[in-house]
């Protein structure tokens, strides 16, 4: 019953979030207002449990969620033929700055503790 | 025999079969990858996506007969965007003392990567749409088709690019990171959540609960930062 309530509150910040998107004609997809919403609306302990209850699982397959999405790859096959390997070399080269540049920038900027040997 | 291929026909058009068929690859993809100590190589997501490309091209299956059965679970990244305000409220302390440092980085990180990615794209000779369609892929998939729509790219494309991104950083951020000496938990994590989003910070939550933490904070405070700036860069240009 907590997850069904937190999942009915997390579509109720989406739904929100969206018709404010809308509305206002904010820049900001819907979810995203909607996840603002729902850190303002986590100041009230009342919402908590079941928040916690439905983002647990749905955060812990969230790398399912990206299947169907990846799936549509067939739908692109023209472009990938011509453009394939100038779009990979794009995305990997990219993907290693962004990792390096994010990595880097927040050991410099971290106050300094003994770095513990464990490797994520 | 035809009454198999009967069968077949009427099961591969309702919605069951996409559902049916995502979640089964993926369960099968998840187990493997468990008994394979969870090397990065066998990531479930990309075998996924591969083993359900080539189902749909033997079969003749066409994507839209599949999503609408997958489109079940493609519709939850929406509330599971919502959902990340859970791992970022309870962070919340620890977010206002490093705030500073968190912010900075997640910018730095984010604009690099959009940055090189439009560079890269524009050296190569790559169409306008495409290149729009490059720019918000370290975002997590439902806010890059959103961002990229309003940037003149291809939003489907957008959402692939999303995904190949973050399956490049959840394969070889371990090799990239070990190579550059980076080696908190959490530095790492809150790197993959910036560069690969939500399959990188997937992957940074099996290897590390702080890792796992960062990480989901990064995929965050990427969204909110790509989807105020991206389109104001844009226009800049």
């Amino acid at each position: 019953m907590q997850a069904l309530t937190g999942f009915t509150l997390l579509l109720l910040c989406q739904s929100v979030g969206e018709l404010l998107a809308r509305a206002a004609g904010l820049p900001f997809p819907g979810p995203v207002l909607g996840l603002l919403l729902m850190v303002a609306w986590l100041r009230w302990p009342g919402v908590r449990a079941p928040v916690e209850a439905a983002a647990q699982p749905l955060l812990g397959h969230l790398s399912l969620l990206f299947v169907p999405v990846g799936v549509g790859v067939v739908g692109h096959l023209g472009l990938i033929g011509q453009y394939g390997l100038r779009m990979m070399a794009a995305l990997v080269l990219s993907t290693w700055v962004g990792l390096l540049v994010a990595a880097l920038v927040l050991r410099a900027l971290l106050p300094r503790t003994p770095e513990p040997p464990r490797l994520a | 025999m035809s009454e198999v291929v009967e069968l077949w026909v009427y099961l591969a058009a309702t919605p069951l079969f996409g559902l049916t068929a995502t979640l089964g690859v993926y369960v099968l993809a998840s187990l493997v990858y468990e008994r394979l100590d969870r090397a990065p190589w066998a990531n479930p997501v990309l075998w996924s996506v591969l083993t359900l490309a080539l189902l749909l091209g033997v079969t003749g299956t066409p994507y839209p007969t599949y999503f609408s059965g997958a489109q079940f679970i493609h519709f939850l990244l929406g509330p599971a965007v919502v959902a990340l305000a859970w791992p970022l409220w309870q962070r919340r302390a620890e977010l206002r003392t490093r705030a500073g440092a968190l912010l900075l980085a997640a910018l730095a990180g984010g604009a690099a990567a959009s940055g090189s990615a439009v560079a890269i794209g524009w050296a190569l000779g790559l169409p306008r749409e495409v290149i729009a369609s490059l720019a918000p892929k370290s975002v997590t998939a439902p806010v890059a088709m959103g961002i990229a729509e309003q940037l003149g790219g291809i939003p489907a494309l957008a959402a692939v690019f999303a995904v190949l991104t973050g399956l490049v950083g959840a394969i070889s951020a371990k090799a990239l990171l070990d190579a550059a000496r980076v080696r908190r938990p959490e530095v790492r994590g809150f790197a993959l959540g910036t560069a690969s989003h939500g399959i990188g910070a997937a992957r940074a939550m099996q290897v590390h609960a702080d890792a796992g933490a960062y990480a989901a904070l990064a995929l965050g405070l990427q969204v909110l930062l790509a989807a105020l700036l991206l389109p104001l860069a844009a226009r800049l240009f």
